[in-house]
């Protein structure tokens, strides 16, 4: 066997390159190519402790490496303000930034962007764009300052629940547009808290695999917010087709 | 197997010292522990019948601390007991239950809220702790997270939490949300015409102010935070017995104190645990009992001679905890409160929340003192929903006026439970009882021990393990305050 370090190193990767989120690490529908590697895993650790204490390790390691990406940026925060670390906080994530009458700011494919934002004194935020960031609720903090928000994306982020919603309150006085789509933590009752947001005219929440009835959400929402446009679900999907009939003659079998 | 026996005969001291370390006392009887030995290894040749008594079934003969009541307090003890230890496995814990379909126990049939608008400040401290653990469940590898196992889906509606208040309770409730907000909750204050924009579907009429908490406040499904813990508890190596507590053999000292007063103390040494359907019972010897029995704490407090004394005297005071009937009710109403609606305390006492997306609601009253219903079973009185709940649920929100007039009543479904609730002043016991020393509380937090749990459950770890609490001062819940009749009382309890 190769060198206790390098093994560890090996598997390790192998895990976070097929680990999307922390609980994939628990779930057992897994890609072909690493089946074999965590069912071994799986069965030594039924017969070693010391295998079961590496996976708890390894699964330590993982939570660890997330709450490190959110940590809190607090020296950056005081000399540049909260606009600019919040900016500084997404794009270190992956994500996307727009200022106020500037072009959008990504990273490019390995990770790195100009730091002419660090300039932008006083100019508000106006966009974010953190899909598929490994943002959560402690990384919210640097979002939540950002009073002049308008457009928040957070599309397939996996760490983003239903407790996350219920922080984004404090940005009701401007965010109008706000993307949830593909988030696999959300459920109907995160969306609940969204009643806040009464400036918003643009909800998506379309593919969130964690809500129970796609169709009725969408409904509830709809009548939550009668000011905002909600992307999702078609009422209709769930429901059984009469033969011959499109869904949208019968007529509404939903009450009210 | 000839050199064991050779071994036996040979090596007394070493033998006994052997044995001794084992049990954790010192024994000088030779004889009998010879002849147990023989009568072992007799019973495992072949042909002999097995006389080695199969005592799978019944709890550990020893036991660190004992936990009685296996509910979400019981188990919260045991969890942080767990946490907090210094060496892996130093400390063996016993949960005692006395019934593990959890049928009639306070957890299951909660309501599930969780706020913060209390008027005490140790209350929202407790709040605010239980709701970061309920935050963190999964995502700390400290908290219940099990690898290979589903993570623990709490179902948690963060909807908030709306307290109404009139004319006459407006300065207490503005008082209070300020103590509220110096303590870090996040709670806003709404006049009449705000609550009407915010929640069209409210009857405003006799509200001067509402308190809605913005973030942290809702409801979650108890079931599964009970089975997560006794999940992670187990997996953390607490033992578990189905049974029920019988009696406590305790040793009395007589102590002086510095003014010269003779005070006995009490210790506990073992607890009876009797087997369900049996009179088979099992003595298990302990350090630290821990009374969590929720609504049966009263019953436990007093077979440990709690309470015993004349009247008026330190000894003579009981644990003022009994179980009391509280009813919920689950209605339907299609044009009830939408998606937004929070958890709604009336001014009259009446409470209602959503439950689920299908229209239905969940809600419910605490009667007045003279109306206590009998708590000798879990029978449910509709007559109570028809004569006391509904005509303030229908003047609060005129969508449930449906509800009275239809031929056949929209109660889908109805239950009770059992508050533990302390007469005194429906606040929790939490820490050692002055005379019986090694009995520590965690009991009597009438009807929201579930929502504190975590927080208790530390508080009483932290006693035990460290002689003080240290992250929530919890003094003010010690049980003396019964003797010198110092009252704690919070003014938001359901």
């Amino acid at each position: 066997m190769a060198a206790p370090g390098a093994f560890l190193r090996r598997v390790a990767r192998e895990w976070t390159r097929h680990a999307r989120g922390i609980h994939d690490m628990r779930e057992s529908v897994t890609p072909d190519s690493s089946q074999k590697r965590r069912t071994l895993l799986q069965f030594l650790s039924s017969y070693f402790h010391d295998i079961e204490v590496l996976r708890e390790y390894l699964l330590r390691m993982e939570i660890h490496k997330m709450h490190w990406k959110n940590r809190p940026v607090s020296s950056i925060q005081e000399k540049y303000g909260p606009s600019i670390a919040g900016a500084l906080f997404v794009l270190k994530q992956g994500g996307s930034v727009k200022f106020r009458d500037k072009e959008w700011i990504r990273p490019d494919g390995r990770g790195r962007f100009s730091s002419e934002f660090l300039e932008f004194q006083g100019v508000p935020v106006e966009a974010v764009d953190a899909s598929g960031c490994a943002i959560n609720y402690q990384g919210l903090d640097h979002l939540l300052p950002l009073k002049e928000l308008r457009s928040l994306r957070l599309r397939r982020c996996p760490n983003v629940d239903d407790w996350c919603l219920g922080r984004l309150h404090p940005l009701a006085g401007s965010l109008q547009e706000l993307s949830l789509a593909g988030c696999p933590r959300i459920s109907e009752r995160g969306l609940a808290c969204l009643h806040h947001l009464q400036n918003l005219r643009r909800l998506d929440i379309s593919d969130l695999p964690a809500v129970s009835h796609p169709g009725l959400t969408q409904i509830l929402v709809e009548e939550m917010l009668p000011h905002c446009e909600v992307l999702g679900a078609d009422w209709a999907q769930g429901l059984t087709l009469r033969r011959e009939e499109q869904p949208r003659d019968t007529g509404s079998p939903v009450s009210a | 197997m000839f050199r064991r026996v050779l071994q036996l005969g040979l090596g007394p001291g070493r033998l006994t010292r052997g044995l001794g370390t084992r049990r954790g006392s010192f024994t000088l009887d030779w004889e009998a522990q010879v002849l147990e030995v023989k009568k072992k290894l007799r019973s495992i040749l072949p042909g002999e019948p097995l006389e080695l008594h199969d005592t799978s079934h019944l709890p550990p003969e020893h036991s660190d601390v004992v936990i009685v009541g296996g509910g979400i307090l019981g188990l919260s003890v045991a969890f942080w007991l767990k946490k907090l230890e210094k060496k892996r496995d130093a400390i063996r814990v016993l949960v005692v239950e006395q019934d593990h379909t959890y049928s009639k126990a306070s957890t299951g049939l909660s309501v599930g809220g969780i706020w913060q608008q209390f008027s005490l400040p140790e209350n929202i401290q407790l709040s605010l702790f239980s709701i970061n653990f309920l935050r963190n469940i999964n995502v700390c590898a400290e908290h219940l997270a099990v690898v290979d196992a589903p993570p623990v889906d709490l179902k948690f509606n963060p909807a908030g939490y709306l307290v109404l208040a009139s004319e006459k309770d407006a300065a207490s409730l503005e008082n209070k949300v300020r103590v509220q907000r110096q303590e870090g909750a996040k709670i806003c204050l709404m006049s009449a015409e705000q609550l009407q924009n915010k929640f069209p579907w409210i009857n405003t009429e006799g509200v001067a102010l509402a308190s809605y908490g913005m973030e942290d406040e809702g409801w979650f499904d108890p079931w599964s935070l009970l089975h997560g813990l006794r999940r992670k508890v187990q997996s953390m190596g607490v033992l578990f017995c189905q049974g029920e507590v019988t009696r406590f053999i305790t040793s009395s000292s007589h102590m002086e104190t510095s003014s010269r007063e003779e005070v006995i103390l009490k210790r506990i040494h073992e607890v009876h645990v009797k087997m369900d359907n049996s009179l088979e019972y099992q003595p298990v010897e302990c350090a630290v009992v821990i009374n969590a029995a929720g609504a049966w704490s009263g019953q436990i407090a007093e077979l440990a001679g709690i309470g015993n004394g004349p009247p008026g005297t330190l000894q003579g005071t009981k644990l003022p905890v009994e179980p009391r009937k509280r009813y919920v009710y689950l209605w339907h109403c299609p044009q009830g409160p939408g998606l937004e609606a929070p958890l709604v305390a009336d001014t009259s006492g009446v409470y209602f929340r959503r439950e689920g997306l299908g229209s239905n609601y969940l809600g419910g009253c605490s009667p007045t003192e003279e109306e206590e219903p009998d708590p000798a079973n879990l029978e449910v009185d509709h007559d109570f929903f028809q004569k006391k709940v509904l005509p303030h649920l229908a003047q609060r929100v005129p969508a449930f006026e449906t509800l009275k007039c239809l031929m056949h009543p929209q109660v889908h479904s109805a239950w009770a439970g059992y508050y533990d609730y302390n007469t005194f002043d429906q606040n929790g016991v939490v820490g050692p009882h002055p005379l019986v020393v090694n009995m520590y509380f965690a009991t009597g937090f009438s009807g929201h021990g579930l929502q504190h749990a975590p927080g208790i459950g530390r508080a009483v770890a932290e006693m035990v393990l460290q002689g003080g609490f240290e992250t929530i001062n919890m003094s003010p819940f010690l049980f003396s305050r019964f003797y010198l009749g110092e009252k704690l009382q919070d003014y938001n309890i359901l």
